[in-house]
């Protein structure tokens, strides 16, 4: 690869909010990457160069990354006068590696769910899971919403380095994605003993039952590689709403669906009677150290 | 199993006869030693105190009904039938070996003093109570039962299977005890149905 591998950025049906991440990113990391990449468009972020430029140059670019849903539908949007879907056959072509930013462009996201158009849908749909690029790498879906920042450097770093990436069953990067939110979360010792926030917000509990926490189904490594190098959703008392999974947005995104009391769906991996047996023992225990505040500055 | 731990079942189960006929404070080592024909000290070699017996007496008796249930929830059958089919068996067990039953009713539940360390909550009666969450889990998923709170639903399945079996021990029963199977297990679904 060359030097400085080109990058193309494009947005469809999008909230802009994988942009904002990438921009949230860390900031000598970030500039460590306008350094060693040529990011020759992006919406929002470039400005010597237009779409109609990028669509009318004979040019091969490195990656193309698309940010947003895809629609071959023209009334619901246009970009440069053609549908979001045509733009994407025809850079695809010229491009070394497609990347799908975030969940809309994995999968359609929110928008798949729009009732008007059935034609929404994530970048593998159009350019297929054995993508038609240069390379011949497959569609590689960067899932998250929006998606970490330091996911989308690291994908770049690794493929600039290494020429591929390997990827799951869903074609997200293994490295990324093979921790659940749930690793690294600081609740995990709450979880053991079931005991549950009391609200959101708090430092102490867990919110698996009550606050609908998805950590323990969820495929990301937000607990290992963590927002702003600082925090996560789960560690501020925010439920993980399985943003990277393929059914997100689900509905009741902050309910544990819950049967007689029982959760409907037990963490990935154990049989529902194990989870069962050890959930209704670890509850008869009552750990005085998990029940109080962390901090009580009153005492 | 090792002789030692078929030694073991062998007396539990006769202590669980011992306990349930004669209450926990009133049956001793010494007592059961003899119904086993043993020395008390040879007794301590399998277990180190009474509680400690009463302990393994109660995860035995309940892991038999664990055993009951786990089968019933393996069939192929709604769960309107999984209710008949165990109330079926456990009025079975009742009939069969009452001291299971007896031992926690008039043991377990009456001495909680005994069992609060080492057995609280559910640890020593886990398998079972599992499997009840099971039953129930699969039941409401299945919008079978209603959605309700556990152990309001929890209390009426064993509450009704269990005062029945202490009627039936009390001989106040008119008729034989597996006549009225049906019946309660048709009070214990109607108290669980999906209603619209
Ligand atoms: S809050 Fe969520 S991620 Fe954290 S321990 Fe609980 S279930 Fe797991
Ligand atoms: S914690 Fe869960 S919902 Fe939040 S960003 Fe990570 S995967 Fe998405």
């Amino acid at each position: 690869m060359r030097n400085k591998p080109k990058v193309v950025w494009i947005q469809a049906l999008t909230c802009n909010g994988n942009t904002q991440s990438l921009l949230s990113s860390n900031a000598s990391r970030f500039e460590q990457f306008l350094n060693q990449f040529e990011l020759v468009y992006h919406p929002s972020l470039t400005h010597h160069t237009t779409l109609n430029d990028v669509l009318q140059s004979n040019a091969s670019y490195d990656f193309l990354l698309i940010e947003g849903a895809l629609t071959s539908n023209t009334q619901f949007l246009t970009l440069s006068d053609q549908s979001s879907t045509a733009i994407v056959e025809k850079l695809i072509k010229r491009s070394h590696y497609v990347i799908a930013v975030g969940s809309c462009a994995s999968y359609g996201g929110v928008h798949a769910k729009f009732e008007h158009n059935d034609d929404v849908v994530g970048v593998q749909s159009v350019v297929g899971k054995k993508s038609a690029c240069k390379s011949g790498h497959d569609t590689i879906n960067l899932t998250g919403c929006p998606v970490h920042p330091e996911w989308i450097l690291q994908t770049l770093y690794t493929l600039k380095a290494k020429g591929n990436i390997a990827l799951d069953d869903e074609q997200r990067p293994i490295e990324l994605y093979s921790h659940l939110a749930h690793h690294g979360c600081t609740r995990n010792e709450y979880f053991e003993w079931k005991v549950e926030s009391k609200s959101f917000g708090l430092k102490e509990g867990c919110l698996f039952y009550e606050q609908g926490c998805r950590g323990p189904m969820t495929h990301s490594s937000c607990n290992k590689i963590l927002w702003n190098d600082t925090s996560s959703k789960t560690r501020v008392g925010m439920p993980c709403i399985g943003c990277t999974e393929t059914d997100f947005p689900r509905e009741n995104m902050l309910e544990t669906k819950k049967n007689i009391g029982i959760p409907a769906e037990v963490p990935l991996g154990i049989s529902k009677r194990a989870y069962l047996s050890l959930t209704g023992i670890a509850k008869t225990f009552k750990i005085e150290r998990l029940i109080g505040k962390l901090i009580d500055e009153n005492r | 199993m090792s002789a030692k731990e078929t030694k073991k079942i062998s007396i539990i189960e006769k202590s669980l006869k011992l306990f349930s006929k004669k209450g926990f404070y009133n049956t001793t080592i010494p007592d059961i030693a003899k119904a086993m024909k043993m020395s008390v000290g040879n007794m301590y070699n399998y277990f180190p105190s009474k509680e400690e017996l009463a302990k393994c007496a109660i995860k035995y008796s309940t892991n038999v009904l664990a055993q009951d249930l786990r089968e019933v929830n393996n069939m192929d059958i709604s769960s309107k039938e999984k209710i008949y089919e165990f109330t079926r068996k456990y009025f079975k067990r009742v009939k069969k070996t009452p001291e299971i039953i007896e031992y926690f009713l008039r043991v377990y539940l009456s001495n909680r003093e005994v069992f609060n360390q080492g057995c609280e909550g559910f640890l020593c009666v886990g398998e079972f109570v599992t499997e009840v969450m099971i039953l129930l889990d699969e039941g409401a998923a299945k919008k079978e039962f209603r959605d309700q709170d556990f152990f309001a639903a929890f209390g009426m399945f064993m509450g009704s299977l269990g005062g029945f079996a202490f009627l039936s021990g009390e001989k106040v029963l008119e008729k034989d005890l597996l006549d009225y199977s049906d019946l309660i297990a048709e009070n214990i679904y109607r108290a669980l149905k999906y209603e619209e």
